[in-house]
């Protein structure tokens, strides 16, 4: 049981490494701002605007937060 | 071929023709120094490997509803094509160091003679080599394959385009015997960390039940605005750069 567990950690790490990478906020905020277009489609409201900003303002946000660590 | 699907194509073919020089070097690299014959063996078994990952995955993504599969795959190309763009915005700006061939065939060479003596017939180190730097290279391009292909419905045009990348790339190694360092890699991966995020971004907002002012046609927008945003960021880093060494 315990090498399934380790396997499975092991894998769902390199998952997480491949897809998210170094910059865990950039994907929560990538998460967030869909779900905030989902809420305010459902509510009938014109949400296609919401990620254009969402991801100008990320990568803006990851770029500076890179750029201050180099 | 309509605009989503050339988007597609021109995506994959340039993601998978960056990766395909990275792991080119890799082959040659352990193919002078070791053994030809190992590193092809290499090659073959991780490029079985990633066929059969496609085969397996494409179906089964392509069975979701595509809402869910629009929000789930926009959302991930979306993260995951961030990460090319700011890579390629960070080397463009001068603050990350540009990825050099010739510099990972020295060095992955270097390792391959330090390794201690080749095997007679089968090198295992070439083999393990070789697979393991087609393998993680062509991940990537899976990855992409599947998104794009399965969001589309078409997986078959986006083996297709990796495929002729994978190719043109090969045919240039053969003529040139040495890595190729002349490919604009950087240009490159800018352009797929548009392309990747563009198209998360205009999946994303459609599976999620909202619907882009004109459709399709604001992929036309879409895409450009991102890549003038791109260049502009380069543009405004690189003062800070220029006081930095790159990493």
């Amino acid at each position: 049981m315990r090498p399934l567990r380790s396997a499975l950690r092991s894998a769902a790490r390199s998952v997480w490494e491949f897809v998210v990478g170094d910059d865990w906020r950039s994907a929560l905020g990538v998460c967030g701002a869909l779900a905030l277009t989902a809420l305010l489609a459902a509510l009938g409201v014109a949400a296609w605007w919401v990620m254009p900003l969402a991801v100008a303002g990320l990568l803006w946000l990851s770029l500076r937060r890179f750029a201050r660590e180099r | 071929m309509s605009g989503p699907e050339l988007g597609l194509a021109l995506s994959v073919f340039l993601a998978c023709a960056v990766e395909a020089v990275e792991a080119l070097t890799i082959v040659l690299a352990v193919g002078t120094t070791r053994s030809w014959s190992s590193a092809f063996y290499g090659v073959g078994a991780a490029t079985v490997a990633l066929a059969a990952v496609v085969a397996a995955l494409g179906p089964a993504l392509t069975a979701l509803p595509i809402d869910v599969l629009r929000l789930a795959v926009g959302g991930l190309l979306l993260i995951f094509g961030l990460q090319w763009l700011r890579k390629a915005i960070l080397r463009g700006a001068g603050l990350k160091a540009l990825h050099d061939e010739r510099e990972s065939f020295a060095e992955e060479a270097a390792a391959a003679r330090a390794a201690g003596g080749t095997e007679r017939g089968f090198d295992g180190y070439s083999f393990a080599i070789a697979f393991k730097g087609v393998l993680l290279e062509g991940l990537e391009v899976a990855f992409i394959v599947l998104t794009f292909g399965a969001n589309q419905h078409r997986v078959g045009l986006a083996a297709a385009a990796a495929g002729v990348a994978i190719a043109l790339v090969v045919v240039a190694g053969i003529a040139a015997r040495a890595p190729l360092t002349r490919v604009p890699e950087n240009t490159m991966k800018l352009a797929v960390g548009v392309m990747l995020s563009s198209f998360g971004m205009f999946w994303g907002v459609e599976g999620a039940g909202a619907s882009w002012p004109g459709g399709d046609a604001a992929l036309l927008a879409i895409v450009p605005a991102l890549a003038v945003a791109a260049l502009a960021a380069i543009e405004l880093l690189r003062p800070a750069a220029a006081t930095r060494e790159p990493t």
